[in-house]
């Protein structure tokens, strides 16, 4: 097939072979499940269980409320220890809600429905399957996958497209899911396919992954609605947009998803998340993650529950060779920095990477030298030296005209940036800030809207008063005017 | 584990790139040139080069101290001593050793810590210095000597060169050469035509090894290509400022030489002679004072290359790349503030995309 060239991106040395050969093995159970109720975009799930509670594997612990949520599920049998708050698995380390979780090592499932053929379901009832098992695009943007599985009611779509790029570096967890389970992921595509009622699907790969390829290709041999593509790699192909202009040559318009030119992107351990849900209702409640970097003693691919907590997968790596500078939740182009290793997996943690201070390889920041390789680098076709010049000083709408919203904030700009400006910082900050000034405004648009309203209002009844009393004084007037006349007649 | 870094926003990797690396390639780069002219011109060119690179350090150095920004870090990055080493080639090589301290504080103070140090300058540091002392000290910058090789016969020794460097500059009376630009010009302005003026004067080879009278970083085209080759090769600067600014002076020379033989030199002679090609390569490229995009650096090339060839064939001065370079750099805001590149997603007037059939894919 032929592909197409995307404007700029770079090349991070991807030191995926720390972790390539290693199969995917299961964790020991761990001694406690920390379980966030927002571990996805959107609205955090509401606790249905309650402290005390005897739960069973794949039980639901809370269910989503809103349109844009996702339900929640027990990770294995036990006990629920409490319903409070606990540490983010985010750079803040702010407190969440968390269900904790004690297992009682029996494992023992809930009742499962028996093993159904999706393609008997209707459409509705796969989107539902998927909503109930709580699944969430895991290449670590962690949206509900339902919502974009129902896009078909009010898209024209044609085609499914499924990221297997993983473009960051040392992340190998979906390289291995393909390689190992490439039969399942396949049938989550062909149930996706179904729900969406498209015509095909691309499998993306990126060409480092010669074995993943191998194993979809052959997958996929006896279907030919799907097809294995093979992309070249380049940071950020992985980029939802980006993928889908490499493999049609279409840009999707600014401020748009894909769907408005009939494609939807999912990621491969998302389909094989639907797989097991749709085929036999089991929830989504572990996945696959990579722990690796130059700091890890032994790096591996664990099957994980979620709920685990980080400092349990670096043990069983067998620790640190050297104190690391950052720990990541994700890769190092894209990746956050966790605040403590007690945080716990969620269902978006692709990767636990731990970087020494030679990888980082973080300098003190120089003055830009407007050397213009964020430029040439920059997959948005944006001026980040020039945004970011805004940013820094305060200059939000300059930094809005420049383009801030168009960004990604994939990180090739401050990657390439031989004076080691933390771009990204600045563009984070501003979107950051933008936010927190619009909500003001809403804030005080919505009051100034209210006050008037009730303004309005109340002059509204002091008016219906005054016309009340002037047809009362009216009546009473015609009255004595009428008593009049009939007296003067009489 | 708790863990205690201050959070800032990634990547947590990054390209093996600095601003140091990034200089020090530049000054690889310019090695070869730089070994060359001073064997050519000798003692005096390897004084008058020292002093100019130690006064730009030192320029630099009581400028941040001044400024109170921190010493260490700015002057280890390397810019300060390629601005005074970029500066040191323009020279007249046995111009005296003031020349190349007033240049160099020029550059350094007025070029660049005044609009706030690296990065911050509008015009090439040491292209402002060039033109500043070209309109201050006419003399000595317009008097070249012939090439007096490093202990050849006939240069001065060690202790000569101090005296042509720190003495007086009036002896050189006996031993000065104009360069090919400079005789054209005085020739042309005499109402000597080419054929005659052309006479006697070196050969395209002898301009391409460099082996003329000439800055003492500027005469051999030869080895400043090298330099920019391994640049380009290292993706430190892009082709099109070199390809354009040389390509246009190129076409218009050839235009000219077309019409009129005798009055206007062909291209072969504007490309290697003067200092265009380090011009080329290593001035008008300055990453600081060009623009940033593609286009824009194409249009800043070519207007570069234009008002070279003006002002070397119409104006009074024989050379014109610093004028050319300084004028260009002041339009590099405006050129970068017009010229953008297109936003994903967007078309180029910035309004996002529509496809003719995107009605189809939205259900109402």
């Amino acid at each position: 097939m032929k592909l197409f060239k995307i404007r700029g991106g770079v090349h991070p040395d991807d030191r995926k072979k720390l972790s390539a050969n290693k199969a995917i093995e299961p964790m020991p159970m761990p001694k406690l499940l920390r379980i966030p109720l927002q571990q996805h975009i959107g609205a955090p799930a509401e606790p249905v269980v309650r402290k005390g509670d005897k739960v069973l594997k794949g039980q639901l612990l809370a269910d989503s409320k809103s349109v844009i949520s996702a339900a929640v599920h027990a990770p294995t049998s036990g006990q629920i220890m409490a319903i409070g708050n606990y540490m983010a698995p985010h750079p803040s380390g702010l407190p969440i809600r968390t269900i904790t979780l004690k297992p009682d090592h029996d494992d023992r499932w809930i009742e499962l429905p028996a093993e159904v053929d999706p393609f008997t379901l209707t459409l509705d009832e796969i989107v539902k399957r998927v909503a109930d098992a709580g699944i969430v695009g895991m290449g670590g943007a962690t949206f509900p996958s339902a919502v974009k599985l129902g896009l078909r009611k009010r898209y024209e779509l044609h085609t499914l497209v499924l990221n297997g790029a993983e473009c960051e570096p040392y992340l190998t967890c979906d390289d291995r899911l393909m390689r190992e389970q490439a039969d399942d992921i396949l049938d989550g595509i062909r149930i996706m396919m179904h729900a969406l009622q498209v015509e095909q699907a691309l499998i993306a790969i990126e060409n480092n992954k010669p074995e993943a390829l191998a194993a979809m290709r052959e997958a996929s041999s006896g279907f030919n609605k799907i097809k294995v593509i093979n992309v070249p790699t380049r940071y950020p192909m992985g980029s939802e947009k980006h993928l889908v202009q490499t493999l049609t040559g279409k840009e999707t318009p600014a401020r748009a998803l894909t769907a408005d030119i009939g494609i939807v992107v999912h990621n491969v351990a998302t389909a094989h998340a639907v797989h097991d849900a749709v085929r036999f209702g089991r929830p989504l409640i572990s996945r696959v993650v990579t722990v690796s970097g130059g700091a890890i003693q032994q790096p591996r691919n664990l099957h994980v529950l979620i709920g685990t907590p980080v400092q349990d997968l670096l043990d069983y790596c067998g620790g640190f060779l050297e104190q690391p500078s950052h720990i990541l939740s994700g890769g190092p182009m894209m990746g956050h920095p966790i605040p403590d290793t007690k945080v716990p997996v969620i269902k978006g943690f692709n990767g636990v990477i731990a970087l020494t201070a030679k990888e980082t390889a973080i300098r003190p920041p120089m003055p830009c030298i407007r050397c213009a390789n964020c430029v040439t680098a920059c997959p948005c076709g944006l001026v980040p030296l020039e945004m970011a010049a805004r940013a820094r000083n305060g200059d939000l709408q300059g930094a809005v005209d420049l383009g801030l919203m168009d960004c990604i904030a994939c990180g090739s700009c401050a990657y390439v940036c031989p004076a080691h400006v933390p771009l990204v910082q600045y563009f984070n900050y501003a979107k950051g800030e933008l936010t927190l000034r619009q909500r003001a405004e809403h804030k005080q648009a919505e009051t100034k809207r209210l006050a008037e309203q009730r303004a309005v209002r109340i002059e509204h009844q002091k008016k219906a008063k005054r016309e009340a009393m002037m047809r009362r004084r009216q009546e009473a007037a015609r009255k004595k005017a009428a008593a009049q006349t009939t007296e003067t007649e009489v | 584990m708790k863990i205690t870094v201050p959070i800032i926003g990634g990547p947590y990797t990054h390209e093996t790139s600095s601003i140091n690396r990034l200089m020090l390639w530049v000054m690889l780069a310019l090695l070869p040139v730089t070994a060359y002219g001073l064997y050519l011109f000798g003692w005096p060119a390897i004084f008058l080069f020292t002093v100019t690179v130690l006064t730009a350090i030192i320029a630099e150095a009581l400028s941040l101290w001044i400024a109170r920004r921190p010493i260490k870090p700015f002057l280890l990055d390397g810019s300060a001593v390629l601005t005074g080493w970029l500066l040191a080639l323009t020279l007249p090589p046995w111009a005296p050793w003031w020349v190349g301290v007033v240049g160099s504080l020029l550059a350094i103070v007025i070029g660049k810590q005044v609009f706030g140090g690296l990065g911050q300058n509008l015009f090439n540091p040491a292209m402002v210095a060039r033109v500043a002392l070209l309109i201050s000290f006419p003399l000595q910058l317009t008097t070249f000597v012939a090439p007096h090789p490093l202990f050849a016969a006939g240069s001065p020794g060690f202790m000569d060169s101090l005296h042509v460097t720190f003495g007086h500059a009036a002896q050189l009376d006996g031993i000065s050469s104009a360069t090919l630009l400079g005789h054209i010009r005085t020739q042309l302005s005499q109402g000597i035509d080419l054929s005659k003026a052309l006479l006697n004067q070196p050969s395209l080879t002898q301009l391409l090894w460099g082996n003329t009278a000439g800055s003492m970083g500027e005469t051999s085209a030869l080895l400043i290509l090298a330099g920019g080759l391994l640049l380009l090769a290292r993706r430190i600067i892009s082709w099109r400022i070199p390809v354009a600014m040389l390509a246009t002076v190129a076409v218009l020379a050839t235009i000219m030489h077309m019409l009129d033989p005798l009055r206007y030199p062909d291209a072969a002679y504007h490309l290697l002679s003067g200092s265009l090609m380090l011009g080329a390569f290593f001035i008008a490229t300055d990453l600081v004072t060009s623009p940033v995009t593609g286009k824009g650096q194409l249009l800043y090339a070519v207007g570069c290359g234009l008002l070279i060839y003006v002002i070397r064939s119409w104006s009074g001065f024989p050379e014109g790349v610093a004028f050319a370079v300084l004028l260009m750099n002041a339009l590099t805001p405006l050129i970068d503030y017009y010229i953008k590149p297109r936003v994903y997603g967007r078309t180029h007037r910035g309004e996002p995309i529509q496809y003719a059939d995107e009605a189809t894919s939205k259900k109402s």
